[in-house]
């Protein structure tokens, strides 16, 4: 019995480790694609067909370059960062249920890694140990871009991190635990938090933007003004690494607001024609990964559209709109479980 | 004003709307959206080619005759009607025995055109009085070397029984056309 649990955690902890890494890796095809349509192009399409190859490519590439690491920079911690923002990225799918527990011969096998019972706590921990990934890797590099990179980096995360805090703060208010596993099956039928948290949805998915360093939030690595901000001294697969890892991590928040705001696995009205538990299951897989891919496009879709923020503005945004809407929001639902008894 | 279309700037106060963006935002986000699902503008191009016109000017052909005798009589005419002086030739006269190489008692033994001065006008067709030359729907293979784009007879004159088509810029019009080379347009004054 206990080996066979070894085993199944073991299989999840593999699955969702590929899974992971496959989905970054043809984001980044997807990212080039999307790009190419918004702007009325068509995209790589000489690898494979349509061009389906072009991640493993980009990483024969990456692995192929040669490898500068800089003279004067401090060698440990130069290759400590793009491995800590790599193992962050990767630890935090751990905790996001992708569907209800299958049962075989009547043993139950929840489709997550670990429902801890402080899921959001734990995902929020080890999304803050990303910043220093990042912080690391701009430091060692001992160059005044990258430097100026990672600071800004890091200010921005750190800032972003309150409202998103806060924002969490108001739905936790609403469904009463902390675990991503029960917060997910609360929102069977059309029980979706986004819609008793609107405005909460609203400041988590700007945030989430923020923490993964996408546009408009990109100034961290903003060409025009940093070179290539904190990853300017990184070469081969060490710059694939904080690259790959932003992908990560733009996965993990796609799957982390499906789950929070869009009733992660579950889906309205499929419960009246599916009653078969493991085929509920399966089905719960496929609306999750719908779920995640829309957001996943939803990120791109943003990035191609909006510009840059300037930096002053970005503060502004994050300290005096956004803290103290989410403040606000938490008043709401405070009034709206005090009034309606939720 | 040079334009209709110049706005005057005014520093007004933002409203409510614009001051939190998101309208913008999701106007934006429709914008992009539609030309996601736009025909792509791009031309796949070594393997799909664009459709040409059929007047285009590329790359000179030196015709020759249905003998096989080639038709220039270097004249001359062609280099001082061109614009950019992309034609040189040296001119030679037939020896006995040559008939069936050069249609006339006079040919040019040296024709080159430069390619990279070259602008495709298409006088030196116009000039020509022999229907030697001609510019045809063939693009002008590039090369790294400026030296290579000075193209001599080898490059430029047809192979026989391998001749360029150029039937769409030779038209009936243009033949009434060189017939008499006292234009309409020459005489009225």
């Amino acid at each position: 019995m206990v080996s066979g649990f070894i085993i199944y955690k073991a299989i999840m902890v593999v699955v969702v480790f590929l899974i992971g890494l496959g989905i970054a890796a043809y984001s980044t095809y997807a990212e080039r694609k999307v790009a190419a349509f918004i702007q009325d192009r068509i995209g790589p399409n000489n690898a494979g067909p349509y061009g389906l190859l072009q991640p493993i490519a980009d990483g024969v590439k990456m692995f192929m370059k040669e490898e500068i690491i800089p003279d004067v920079s401090n060698k440990f911690l130069f290759i400590l960062g793009p491995s800590l923002a790599m193992l962050t990225a990767c630890m935090t799918g751990a905790v996001i249920p992708w569907s209800s527990p299958i049962v075989i011969n009547g043993v139950s096998y929840p489709l997550q890694i670990t429902d801890v019972n402080i899921g959001i706590l734990y995902i929020f921990g080890v999304v803050s140990i990303g910043v220093y990934g990042i912080m690391i890797g701009g430091w060692a590099s001992n160059n005044k871009y990258s430097l100026l990179g990672a600071l800004r980096a890091s200010a921005q995360m750190i800032s972003y991190e309150i409202a998103m805090g806060l924002s969490i703060i108001a739905l936790v208010m609403t469904t009463g635990t902390l675990s991503l596993g029960e917060i997910a099956a609360q929102q069977a039928g059309w029980h979706w938090n986004v819609l008793y948290q609107p405005l909460g949805f609203l400041i988590f998915i700007t945030c989430a933007f923020a923490e993964c360093n996408r546009t408009p939030f990109d100034l961290p690595e903003c060409e025009t003004e940093l070179v290539g901000g904190y990853h300017t001294e990184y070469s081969s697969m060490k710059l694939g690494f904080y690259l790959f890892a932003e992908y990560v991590n733009m996965f993990i928040s796609s799957a982390i607001i499906a789950t929070l705001y869009f009733g992660g696995y579950n889906m309205p009205l499929v419960g009246r024609f599916v009653t078969d538990p493991n085929i509920l299951s399966i089905l719960g897989v496929v609306f999750m990964f719908a779920k995640v891919f829309f957001f996943i496009f939803f990120f791109m879709w943003i990035r191609w559209t909006i510009p840059r923020f300037r930096y002053d503005q970005l503060m502004h945004l994050g300290w005096r709109i956004f803290i103290p809407l989410s403040i606000l929001n938490i008043l709401l639902t405070g009034l709206g479980i005090l009034v309606f008894n939720k | 004003m040079l334009t209709n279309r110049s706005k005057v700037v005014v520093d007004k106060k933002m409203t409510f709307s614009e001051r939190i963006y998101l309208p913008a935002i999701i106007g934006g986000l429709f914008i992009t959206i539609k030309h996601f699902f736009k025909k792509k503008a791009t031309i796949d191009y070594p393997k799909v080619t664009r459709e040409m016109s059929g007047v285009y000017r590329g790359q000179h052909v030196l015709k020759v005759d249905e003998n096989g005798a080639e038709r220039c009589v270097a004249c001359g005419l062609c280099a001082v009607a061109c614009p950019a002086e992309a034609i040189t030739m040296t001119g030679a006269e037939r020896k006995p025995g040559e008939e069936k190489l050069y249609r006339e008692e006079k040919y040019a033994a040296v024709y080159e055109i430069n390619m990279l001065r070259c602008i495709y006008c298409g006088l030196c067709e116009d000039a020509c009085p022999k229907e030697a030359i001609f510019l045809t729907d063939r693009l002008v293979e590039v090369s790294s070397n400026r030296d290579d784009m000075i193209f001599g007879k080898d490059k430029l004159k047809e192979k026989y029984f391998n001749e360029v088509d150029i039937t769409k810029r030779l038209t009936k019009e243009v033949i009434e056309f060189k017939k008499d080379k006292f234009h309409l347009h020459n005489q009225m004054d």
